[in-house]
């Protein structure tokens, strides 16, 4: 199966080895994996702040960059989320009927990662090793838009040695939630404390997701208080084989990061 | 007394929202400033966290009960959204069963109306004192402060809108406006306000039960007056119905001689049937109950049995506006069952009170800015994580999230409409836009490591953004470490070269997690 792959900008961006995973992964399972490089961003932020109208030219390539795929592959559940019910709603509210068209065309052949192993590939077992103690975390918008339901479980399940940890009030969000996070931080926070109290209650060394996004904001908090426990993205852990194995590697000394010493530098350049 | 024209809109903007200056669909502070007071209490906090976990776990039992549980939430779905799109016959039929059977029908455009109806309505009755069942619109009205500037007392029974009545509190959950208070908040409040209570009053519910019902049973025996609201009104009968736990709102609705009923002009149903749907949802949804306790039902009046004075007070106070937004108009299906915000993570840990408005929660966030006009409520679109669980749970089917966003557009393109030069937020989105429009700009701001740079370049105001986010992110998160290289560069210098169907070579070492966290 010739399957598109949309990395999503913030994989892009800051978790390429979530691109790179989802690509060993599928070619491992003899799939051909294209990358159409003019593909952007699937225009969530911007609907989800209310600016539907810049998320117009986002939402109209998405359907011309996978137009030759036969599936299009995405590790994130939310970015699906925002392909298969917002897309629809930018195209009716500034578009015209032929985006429509194009948009419904995109959303009925576009997967997120356990969706298009488990249901369009069949797979549970993908061939997996992974010698760690796990815990899933359920993203909202993979559990509640796109009801993947078992499915990140019954794939992580069937991974060699990995020890599987049920997350105790699954179903509650993290706080991440987009520009949420940042325009209701400290509401934002509060969730997230208990998603990492109920993280860290499972005893696991990896708490795992379908989204990037929600895992930055997870991993970000564990990382703050030094907790000893990380993220890893459900690709990553698929990806990982015994010939070829994902080898968690030491956290970075403490101090800001260097990203947000990056925004540093512009906030200073900018100042000037 | 008026008369009000209530044909389904078909403008925008031309439709009146409701009036500021009366009653309490209003913050005085924004989500995030009001969130920050409720975070930082603790008592506030294990209030909340035990009440909505217990809430949410007997709903869920009670809901799991029902094989045919998803009929019944898309048949009382269909019943709302068919009442909606008929709305001004049903409220004429309605106006002329209530009529035809004894009762007296006024129509409020907004709570001001509203307020001056009741208190013009109780003054004529000589009394100047009243009981009220506990009742959403006359909140929304501010009712209470209205007829005590009139010199009328009015007196809360509902158990949970009396602890907030003798607290000076505000509700802050639409079921259990007390929500906020454990019981030993309740036992201080009780011995501080209640004139006549056992002093010896302890801590246990049914001792505060006890001293409640007493306090309360004189004002039952006494009153001339009772006022209350109406969670469905059948428009092919004229029928009223109430629906409650404690049974004071039955003693409000038999005892006096004058009953006033305030109820919003979306809480119809068509038909008596059409109650065995509701009737299900509602009770399981609210109180996590198979059937509810004192379910009320009244038709105008009937001779020697009850009141003999019937008035019912239908109000606009912007559901009309509501209406006229096929995007966001699914707000008024709502029943009042609480199932979202019990379910919220956003009102489980910020409270009812930092909403601002009566009607608190996720359904609050889409309803309030919608009846007041979204610029005067601004901020509560924006106060979700957009998790969903407020959808999943509501027992006719709003999709909150999707009125939610809808909600931020109509705010950004109001604001963009009235500034002519953007904000710094709409100037980032902007530029964001511009740069994700176009692989090659995109590709350019991505190889740099500098997008907030490249934004800035094109517009020129973005170095106001990335500091305020930095600060709002890096508060309690670290961020990841960028990467050595993005992912289309790996693309491109790894991966393309490469025969596209074979599998990628084996690396010579293997590969550290560049994951999510430094």
């Amino acid at each position: 199966m010739r399957i598109g792959l949309f990395i999503t900008c913030l994989a892009d961006a800051l978790f390429p080895d979530v691109g790179r995973a989802t690509v060993r992964l599928l070619e491992r399972l003899g799939h051909e994996v294209v990358f159409p490089v003019d593909q952007t961003c699937c225009g969530q932020m911007h609907v989800n702040t209310g600016y539907q109208a810049d998320a117009l030219p986002m939402v109209r390539s998405f359907g011309e960059v996978f137009a030759d795929c036969d599936a299009v592959v995405v590790p994130s559940g939310s970015c699906v989320g925002s392909v298969r019910h917002q897309h629809a709603i930018v195209a009716r509210r500034f578009g015209d009927a032929a985006l429509e068209t194009q948009v419904a065309a995109a959303a009925a052949k576009t997967y997120e990662l356990s969706e298009l192993l488990v249901d369009v590939l069949g797979l549970t077992d993908v061939g997996a090793y992974f010698p760690h103690t796990v815990t899933y975390h359920p993203t909202c918008h993979s559990l509640r838009m796109l009801r993947v339901g078992e499915k990140p479980l019954q794939l992580l399940g069937a991974v060699e040695g990995l020890d599987l940890r049920e997350l105790p009030d699954a179903d509650q969000c993290c706080g991440f939630g987009g520009t949420f996070a940042i325009k209701n931080a400290e509401t934002s926070a509060a969730m997230l404390t208990d998603k990492m109290r109920h993280v860290l209650d499972t005893g696991a060394e990896i708490c795992t997701a379908g989204d990037s996004s929600c895992l930055m904001h997870i991993g970000g908090g564990l990382s703050r208080l030094r907790a000893g426990t990380r993220t890893v993205h459900l690709a990553q852990i698929l990806a990982s084989t015994r010939e070829d194995p994902l080898i968690i590697t030491p956290t970075a000394p403490a101090g800001p990061s260097s990203t947000v010493r990056a925004v540093g530098a512009v906030v200073e350049e900018r100042a000037r | 007394m008026s008369t009000t024209m209530l044909g389904m809109p078909q403008r925008r903007g031309a439709v009146p929202t409701a009036p500021a200056g009366v009653g309490h669909l209003r913050g005085e502070e924004s989500f995030p400033d009001a969130a920050r007071h409720a975070l930082s209490d603790t008592q506030l906090r294990a209030n909340l966290g035990n009440a909505t976990r217990t809430i949410r776990a007997k709903r869920a039992r009670v809901v799991a009960e029902l094989p045919d549980w998803e009929a019944l939430r898309e048949a009382g779905r269909q019943l709302k959204v068919h009442t909606m799109a008929h709305l001004p016959d049903y409220l004429v039929q309605l106006e002329q069963q209530v009529t035809a059977r004894g009762g007296v029908v006024h129509w409020a455009r907004d709570a001001a109306e509203a307020n001056a109806i009741v208190t013009e309505l109780v003054r004529a009755t000589g009394s100047d004192e009243v009981v009220k069942i506990k009742s959403m619109a006359t909140q929304e009205t501010g009712l209470n402060e209205a007829l005590e500037a009139a010199g009328i007392a009015a007196f809360e029974t509902d158990l949970a809108e009396l602890i907030v009545q003798l607290g000076h509190d505000k509700p802050s959950h639409i079921l259990v406006p007390a929500i906020h208070r454990n019981r030993a908040e309740i036992r201080e409040i009780f011995l501080r306000e209640m004139g006549d209570v056992d002093p010896d009053l302890t801590d246990e519910p049914a001792v505060l039960a006890g001293a409640a019902r007493l306090h309360l049973r004189r004002k039952f025996l006494s009153a001339k007056v009772a006022i209350s609201g109406a969670n469905f009104a059948v428009a092919e009968t004229g029928t009223l119905g109430v629906v409650e736990s404690e049974g004071n709102g039955r003693m409000c609705l038999t005892l006096p001689d004058t009953l006033i009923t305030v109820m919003g002009i979306e809480k119809l149903v068509p038909r008596m049937r059409d109650l065995e749907v509701f009737l299900q949802l509602l009770p399981r949804s609210s109180t996590g109950e198979r059937m509810n306790p004192y379910t009320s039902m009244w038709t105008g009046v009937t001779p020697g049995d009850g009141p003999q004075a019937f008035h019912l007070v239908l109000m606009d106070n912007g559901r009309t506006a509501v209406l006229s937004d096929d995007q966001g108009r699914d707000a008024l299906n709502c029943i009042r069952c609480s199932a979202c915000l019990n379910v919220c993570p956003v009102y489980e840990r910020a409270g009812g009170h930092a909403y601002g408005s009566v009607y608190p929660g996720p359904i609050g966030a889409i309803l309030s800015p919608q009846l007041t006009g979204v610029e005067d409520n601004a901020s509560l679109p924006y106060a979700s994580s957009l998790c969903g669980a407020c959808y999943d749970a509501c027992p006719v089917k709003i999709d909150i999230p999707s009125i939610l966003v809808h909600l931020r557009a109509e705010h950004t393109e109001a604001r963009a409409a009235e500034r002519r030069l953007p904000g710094a937020e709409a100037a980032a989105m902007k530029a964001a836009s511009w740069v994700m429009a176009d692989p090659g700009r995109w590709t350019r701001a991505l190889r740099g490591g500098r997008l907030g740079r490249v934004l800035g370049r094109r517009r020129g105001v973005i170095g106001e953004l990335p500091l305020p986010v930095a600060r709002q992110w890096g508060a309690t998160r670290d961020l990841p470490q960028p990467p050595s290289q993005t992912f289309r560069d790996w693309w491109a210098t790894h991966h393309q070269s490469a025969a596209p169907t074979r599998p990628e070579p084996t690396p010579t070492r293997p590969e550290p997690v560049e994951g999510q966290q430094p």
